[in-house]
Order: structure tokens, then C-alpha cells, then sequence
């Protein structure tokens, strides 16, 4: 059968290919920094991996993933990554897990986002206490708190329809913390969903519904949305790019970070594109939705790139409310690589 | 008019009652079976529609062009389909013959007992593990254990493995449907097992084994979970493509013990082994010739341009097989998920372009099967 001859010398033909390439693959090809981790941080780093490629003209390749901040930091802590994206500080265990592997890291805050909490448009509140979000996402409110009126009698009498980021989310780590006392510590019979489109989708739909996401998805979908103003006992603030520049809404505004492999910051080309990043983290982060630090953290984070100076300023904890300043007076704790 | 005839009419005349409770009956299932038929299709129909009216618009030539971007605008799906068709090719490779071979051998030689039972029921569970499972095992095996990393040789072989059953039952149940006496009479004059497999059974049971292997490819084509746990990318903006010639660079800097090269802390003087390029900090660039010492600034990459020759001697028609990749799924995936209504209209764009092909593939699949029927004459 003429068919299956041809097929036959095809696959001895592509298995011969396959075999001679083995060793030679990979000789080719431009260095590459490989990213991975937060699906939050990844437009802001696909912003700067984009820009950086077109100014090296392809001599320096970059590629982003968004295996989540937990995910890229397992394979940042295998040494599979050079640098790793966090919607949040790097945590005691996965500390622990870089220290045995002997990867070091330098920590650098890139952008500040602002968690918002988002109603219906006809929803007549306009803003809302933490210990009032407290109530109504507690673990304890499970089955229990199922109308607005329950939380506060001048809360209108509807139905509480709620919404929110999965438990794989760096944004879920950091709102529980942030509201309810203990990271991941949350009432369950929500409608949770990865994508953020599917909670602006669920509120702007139903007149009780309530949900958080970062600011972005609110700025996208002010007109189907209302975020409410956040009184942590200092009154009402709106979230915006003033409030969380300034730390006055709290406490849910929330660093994002990059990690960088120590050892790889030492390749002239790491080096570079992380220079590259703090550099121009201001201009990408205001242009897919972040806020900026202020300038003068930039300029610490610079030196910081140059002289690779590792440890994080967090000690494997959440940073519930702190003001950049405060994260730049900290000093870093670093961790001693086993032998 | 035949004695059945006539006692169906005397049935009638004495049950005239249960003929429109029949006749009810048969009409209904007609409006069921209808009913249920457009479900199917109507759903099609409208995520065509749903599709087309979003990202419609976006399907111009710069969008299959261009790499995936931050703005909108600019943003494309060519590392993605180049991706898709590179992961597919390797897939392809791995589960036709593995599968196809597995097919003929269970069908035609293994032995009807316990342990071929127990290889039929295993062939039949893995169709119905989740493709995360595959990914679990990819994840261990083949990144980590055996060194592929998170490359298309990783993908490729992670959905061969998921469409191999696929492709194992569809080439057991085409070598099925050839009649036994085909073998018989090739066997009657003497021809090997394999002769008569080879010459009579494969050829006409190719019609029934390509259908199986291209529905089997379609449902690669639209793996997505497996891919994002083997560390399928979402932002590549090169193609894991090179041509013999292609010149590379390589950084010949100051090294440190583990052939890492070193950033001078400041200025730092550094001899030149090879002609080439220096990058400053701002990526000027400052051509650089051998034997020559230069003052480098902080932050400078000297790199050396591979000659010609060197890039031919090393170049491999396969190098893709080690790359970095991301494909189609994973492309409409981080779209969808953006805040930006434009990146929504791309992740429709991109959703059209992936129907298009499986509806492609399945086309193409009756065409093949047609056309290689045809061709059989018993």
C-alpha cells in the first residue's frame, strides 16, 4: 500500500529528526527571562516585557506566564523562573521552600492596587465600614447573613448576592486578611469565579449583589457598577489613585511585587530588564490600570536592582494597610541558604 | 394487499382510539427529535453569533500578524496559532503511530485474555480522566523528571497521551469493520499475518482510522488546563521558528564560576575575545573588535555575534521542540479575563479563529473519509 509506505518513511524520517536535534536543541536560541506567577501583576509585566523587547531589538527575550502568585512561586523556588510576579508578600512556607532549593531573592514593590468593593448602581449605600464587610464575609455569616438589612437596619431590604475571587487568588489571601483577621478565613457560598469579568458580570446583574476585585475591572465598568467608599474609622474614602498613593484607603489598598532570582540578577541582561522595570514601572503601571508608587520608592527599588540586595521586608506575612513609606523603612530579613 | 394489511385494517376498525394514541405518539417523538437536534445546533449558532458580533470586526490581517501586546490595538494571535500548530504537529507525531499500532495490535493479534481485558478497560478509563490529570503527570514526568522543561516537546507529548485513547478505539473499531473474510482469503494464499494486516485490513480500515485521528487532534487543538500546568505562556512575542543563518548573541562579559556573566559594579575594563557589540544602559549600541580592552559602563552587555557559519553548524530543523510556546487556548484565556472591553473583543476574535479550525478539521475529516471510501472496491 503506496499510502502507508510514504507514512512509514515520514515517521522514520521525523524520529531520525527528532534524535539529531536532542542535543543540538537549544544552541540557538536568544537568552530568555522567563516570568511567572500573578495573573494580577501579569498586564504590568507584559506592559514592561513588551516595551523592553522592542528597545533590545529581540537580543533579550522575555516571556510571561500567570501561574498565579502561589504557582510562580513554586517554580520560581525550583529555579524554573528568573523572576516571579506577587499579588502579595512571598509567605513563611514558600520562604521556607527557596531556602532549601538556595534561591535567594530580591524583593521589589512595583505598583499599588486598590481592592474595591462593588455594587449594584441602584444599590442606595455609598459607602461601608470594614467591621460592616467584616459581617457580611466573616465564615461565621455563612447561611446567616442572606440580607442587606441584617448587617444595618438603613441598609436596604434586599437580598445579599455575593461575588468574588477564587481561593487560588492572591486578591482573596489579601481581602480576608484585610477584613476578616485571617488570610483565606472567608464564608464559603459565595460565587466565586478566577475571572474577574464573571463578578462585574454577576453585581452589575443583580440588584443585592456585592463583590471586590481590583480597581481596573471598576474603572472599566463604572457605568454598570458603584464602588463604595471604604470607612476604616477615619470616614468614608473613595478608592482612586490619590487614596491609595496616599495610604488613606485602607486597608485595602495593597502592594503588587516582582521577585527576582539573586543569582540571575548577576546576568547582564536580567540586570538589565530589571533596571528596565523599576525604571519605567510608573508610566506601564498607570497605563493598564495600577498605581504608581511615588518616585522616590522608585529610586530606592533602583538601588536595590544594582546591588542586589536581597531579603524581604514582610517576614513571610500579609501587608494589611501600609503606606510604601512604611515598607521602605523596614529592613530586610534574609534568609540564610542552607548547605 | 397482503394478510398483514388486512388485519392492521381490522385492528383499526376495532381500535380506532390506540391509532391516534399511536399516531400521537409518533408525531411527538418527530417534534422531540427535532426539538432536540436544534439544541445542539442552536447552540452553535449562537456562539457563532455571540462571537462574530464581538470580535468579528478584529479579524484583519494585522491580527493574525502580530504578536500579543499591552495595547489593544496592536494586539495579535501569531505566536499563538504558530504555537498551536507547532504543539499539534508534535502531538500528531507521538499519538498516530502509538495509537494506531496500539489499534491494529489489540484488535488483530493480542490474545483474548485477562490481561488484554485489563488493557481494554485501561484504554477506556483514560478517555475519561480529566486533562488536568495529564498535566499533573506532564508535570512531573516530563518537566521535571526528564528535563523537557516548559517546552512544545512537553506539550506535544502531554496531548498525545490525552488523545491517544481516542485514536486506539477508532482504529480498533475500523479494523473491526473490515470483514473477516478479506483476511481469510489473503491468508488462504499464504500471506503472514502482517502481509494480509499490511496490505488488505489497514487500507480499508484508513477511512475509519483517520476520522478517529483528526477528531482526536481537533480536541487538542482546544486543550487548555493541561498546557497552563505544564507552564504554556501567555505573553511570547517571538516565534520558536529560526533559520539556518540566523545569527544569535552571545554575551562574553566578565563570567563567574558558574558561567554566568557578571554586570561590572561600576566601570569596569573588560578585554574583547571576539568581534562584536557592546549594549550600553540606554541600548546604544558600540561595534567592538578582538584583542581590543574597552571601559565598560555600569550595566553594559558585550555580546558577540555568532558567525554565520557558526549558526549554520548549530542550527537543527527541530530547535522549536525545545522552546517556549503558547497557543491559542491560553491566548483567548488571558483575554477574556482582562478588564479591558478591547482585549474582550480579541478573546472573541481569537474564539472564532478556534471554531473555524475544529469545524476545518472536522470538515476535513468527512471529506478524507469519503474520499479514501470511495477507493475501496471489495
Amino acid at each position: 500500500m503506496q499510502i502507508l509506505k510514504h507514512a512509514g518513511k515520514a515517521v522514520a524520517a521525523a524520529v531520525a529528526a527528532l534524535a539529531l536535534s536532542a542535543g543540538a536543541a537549544n544552541a540557538q536560541q536568544a537568552f530568555t527571562i522567563q516570568i511567572d506567577g500573578s495573573s494580577t501583576v501579569f498586564p504590568l509585566a507584559e506592559a514592561v516585557a513588551e516595551a523592553f523587547q522592542q528597545q533590545t531589538q529581540g537580543r533579550v527575550r522575555v516571556t510571561v506566564g500567570e501561574s498565579g502568585t502561589g504557582g510562580g512561586f513554586r517554580k520560581f523556588c525550583r529555579g524554573e523562573t528568573h523572576i516571579s510576579n506577587a499579588s502579595r508578600p512571598i509567605s513563611a512556607s514558600e520562604m521556607a521552600t527557596c531556602r532549601a532549593a538556595g534561591i535567594q531573592y530580591v524583593e521589589i514593590p512595583v505598583a499599588f492596587d486598590a481592592l474595591t468593593v462593588v455594587v449594584h448602581p441602584s444599590n442606595p449605600l455609598r459607602s461601608i465600614t470594614v467591621e460592616q464587610l467584616r459581617q457580611i464575609w466573616r465564615p461565621e455569616a455563612q447561611g446567616q447573613v442572606t440580607n442587606w438589612r441584617q448587617v444595618n437596619p438603613s441598609f436596604p431590604d434586599l437580598p445579599l448576592v455575593l461575588f468574588g475571587p477564587g481561593s487560588a487568588s492572591g486578591t482573596f489571601d489579601y481581602f480576608t486578611e484585610a477584613v476578616n483577621g485571617r488570610a483565606r478565613a472567608s464564608r464559603t457560598d459565595y460565587t466565586p469565579s478566577e475571572d474577574d469579568n464573571v463578578i462585574v458580570q454577576g453585581v452589575a446583574t443583580n440588584t443585592g449583589g456585592m463583590g471586590y476585585f481590583g480597581l481596573a475591572y471598576y474603572e472599566e465598568n463604572h457605568s454598570r457598577l458603584r464602588a463604595l467608599a471604604i470607612d476604616s474609622g477615619a470616614g468614608p474614602v473613595e478608592p482612586s489613585r490619590q487614596t491609595a498613593e496616599n495610604g488613606s484607603y485602607a486597608p485595602l489598598s495593597r502592594p503588587m511585587f516582582i521577585y527576582i532570582n539573586a543569582a540571575a540578577l548577576r546576568r547582564p541582561q536580567v540586570q538589565q530588564f530589571a533596571q528596565y522595570f523599576v525604571n519605567n514601572a510608573s508610566r506601564y503601571s498607570a497605563q493598564v490600570g495600577y498605581i504608581p508608587l511615588p518616585a522616590a520608592a522608585y529610586q530606592t527599588y533602583l538601588q536595590r536592582v544594582q546591588s542586589r540586595t536581597q531579603g524581604t521586608a514582610f517576614g513571610g506575612r500579609q501587608a494589611i494597610g501600609v503606606t510604601i513609606a512604611e515598607v521602605m523603612a523596614r529592613p530586610l530579613i534574609v534568609e540564610p541558604v542552607q548547605q | 394487499m397482503t394478510a398483514a394489511d388486512t388485519s392492521a385494517r381490522v385492528d383499526i376498525a376495532t381500535h380506532p382510539k390506540s391509532l391516534a394514541v399511536r399516531r400521537f405518539k409518533d408525531s411527538s417523538f418527530i417534534i422531540i427529535g427535532i426539538l432536540a437536534t436544534l439544541i445542539g445546533l442552536g447552540t452553535l449558532v449562537a456562539l457563532v453569533w455571540e462571537l462574530a458580533a464581538d470580535g468579528a470586526h478584529r479579524l484583519n490581517a494585522q491580527f493574525f500578524w502580530s504578536f500579543p501586546s499591552s495595547n489593544p490595538a496592536e494586539a495579535g494571535i501569531l505566536s499563538a496559532w504558530v504555537g498551536s500548530i507547532l504543539v499539534i504537529l508534535t502531538t500528531a507525531f507521538f499519538a498516530i503511530p502509538i495509537g494506531v499500532l496500539a489499534g491494529i495490535y489489540l484488535e488483530e493479534y493480542a490474545p483474548r485474555n485477562p490481561v488484554t481485558s485489563a488493557i481494554e478497560i485501561a484504554v477506556n478509563n483514560l478517555a475519561g480522566v480529566p486533562s488536568i490529570i495529564f498535566g499533573l503527570l506532564a508535570v512531573g514526568l516530563f518537566v521535571q523528571l526528564l528535563g523537557f522543561g516548559q517546552s512544545i516537546l512537553t506539550a506535544g507529548i502531554t496531548l498525545a497521551l490525552l488523545i491517544l485513547p481516542v485514536v486506539i478505539v477508532a482504529t480498533r473499531e475500523a479494523v473491526r469493520g473490515v470483514p473477516q473474510e478479506i483476511r481469510q482469503a489473503a491468508l488462504a494464499v499464504g500471506a503472514t499475518k502482517w502481509q494480509a494486516t499490511q496490505h488488505h485490513v489497514l487500507p480499508y480500515a484508513l477511512p475509519g482510522v483517520v476520522t478517529g485521528v483528526i477528531i482526536g487532534i481537533s480536541r487538542a487543538i482546544g486543550e487548555t488546563a493541561p498546557l497552563i500546568l505544564i507552564g504554556g505562556l501567555t505573553f511570547v512575542a517571538f516565534l520558536p521558528i529560526t533559520r539556518p543563518g540566523d545569527a544569535t548573541f552571545e554575551v562574553i562579559g566578565a563570567v563567574d564560576e558558574y558561567g554566568a556573566p557578571i554586570t561590572p559594579d561600576a566601570v569596569e575594563t573588560v578585554r574583547i575575545d571576539h568581534d562584536g557589540v557592546v549594549v550600553m544602559p540606554d541600548f546604544t549600541e558600540m561595534p567592538v573588535v578582538a584583542g581590543q580592552t574597552y571601559e565598560l559602563p555600569h550595566g553594559a552587555t558585550v555580546q558577540s555575534v555568532a558567525t554565520w557559519g557558526d549558526a549554520i553548524a548549530s542550527w537543527s530543523p527541530t530547535n522549536w521542540l525545545m522552546s517556549d510556546f503558547t497557543v491559542m487556548p491560553i491566548q483567548m484565556f488571558n483575554w477574556t479575563s482582562r478588564p479591558q472591553a478591547e482585549f474582550l473583543e480579541l478573546a472573541a476574535a481569537a474564539g472564532l479563529v478556534l471554531l473555524a479550525i475544529t469545524l476545518l478539521m472536522n470538515g476535513m475529516a468527512i471529506w478524507l473519509r469519503y474520499r479514501l471510501r470511495k477507493r475501496i472496491k471489495w
